[in-house]
């Protein structure tokens, strides 16, 4: 596993309060991990934080999964 | 009671009649102020009258790139924590609607409901991380009763009340307020350059015989910023002496 994805799943799993071995790659946010609109917000806000990259509202939609994350964090962190 | 020492707060409109209040009652109960205003002389001089720590951030709110600055800003001279946001800049361009301008009508909605909107919008984000916030906007009575040639103040003012509510229902869960305070007729330059008869006539239509002062307004705006008021979200405070009753 990635630094990265590791990163991305502590992450998860403090801000949403989920048990670790929940947050797979494949974890959808809202209908997997019980995110609501709002904590996907706040954990764009935390993984900008996290890793120093800027993740714009229309990338910020498209990121459902954890892999999503993963993926545009490996794409564009510095 | 209502106590906001270690408190920050971001103050538009402030060195204004209801501003310039609102900043000293929210500095008497400890806060920690960032003062702002368009004219930044007078803003200056305000702050230095304030005294102690505050800091003042000048900006023009009808500039909308300017707006999205203010806050970053004044988190920034604030050490990295903004707990109050309050609303209180506006402005009018009264006029009928059948003789108002374009312009006129942009720019009263631009200052008095987008530039608040934008600054919720940036301070929802520090509010958030810090599991906390108070956002408290100004708006006004006449934005509950509507007013002959204030079409475009009466829409803006009512405006902040429903994006209050909705924004109150966003952030609940996150121990962040959203609420407005909606002074009535209140003793400023404004109202002194009433002519007698047109003061007088006011004044029959206030329950409490006179005008409200910029310490009743400064009073509310304290009360909602205070921990005690948590579990207030999504409701306006009229401060006008009874004359209406919504």
């Amino acid at each position: 596993m990635s630094e990265t994805a590791d990163r991305v799943k502590k992450i998860v799993v403090e801000h949403l309060g989920v048990e670790a071995d929940k947050v797979t790659e494949d974890a959808s946010f809202i209908d997997d991990l019980g995110a609501d609109s709002l904590d996907i917000v706040e954990l764009v806000m935390a993984f900008e934080e996290e890793f120093g990259v800027e993740i714009p509202d229309d990338a910020a939609e498209k990121i459902t999964t954890v892999k999503d994350a993963i993926t545009y964090i490996d794409e564009h962190k510095g | 009671m209502f106590d906001l020492t270690g408190m920050t707060a971001l103050v538009t409109g402030a060195s204004g009649g209801i501003g310039s209040a609102i900043a000293r009652g929210l500095a008497a109960r400890g806060a920690r102020l960032a003062v702002s205003g368009s004219n930044a002389e007078k803003l200056t001089r305000f702050r230095k009258e304030l005294g102690g720590e505050h800091v003042a951030v000048p900006c023009d709110l009808s500039n909308p790139v300017a707006v999205d600055q203010l806050v970053p800003a004044a988190v920034a001279a604030l050490g990295g924590r903004l707990d109050i946001l309050v609303n209180n800049a506006g402005v009018t361009r009264d006029n009928l609607a059948m003789r108002m301008k374009d312009e006129e009508w942009a720019e009263v909605i631009r200052i008095n409901l987008e530039a608040a909107f934008r600054l919720v919008r940036a301070a929802a984000k520090p509010m958030m991380k810090a599991r906390f916030g108070r956002v408290i906007s100004i708006t006004s009575v006449v934005g509950q009763t509507g007013n002959p040639g204030q079409a475009n103040y009466a829409a803006s003012k009512a405006g902040l009340v429903g994006m209050s509510k909705a924004l109150a229902q966003e952030l609940a869960s996150r121990n962040i307020t959203v609420n407005c305070v909606a002074p009535g007729f209140i003793r400023s330059a404004m109202t002194e350059a009433l002519p007698e008869a047109q003061k007088a006539a006011l004044l029959t239509r206030i329950p409490a015989g006179d005008l409200g002062t910029g310490e009743d307004i400064a009073a509310a705006v304290v009360y909602l910023a205070s921990r005690e008021a948590g579990y207030v979200t999504g409701q306006t405070l009229s401060v006008n002496g009874g004359m209406a009753m919504i």
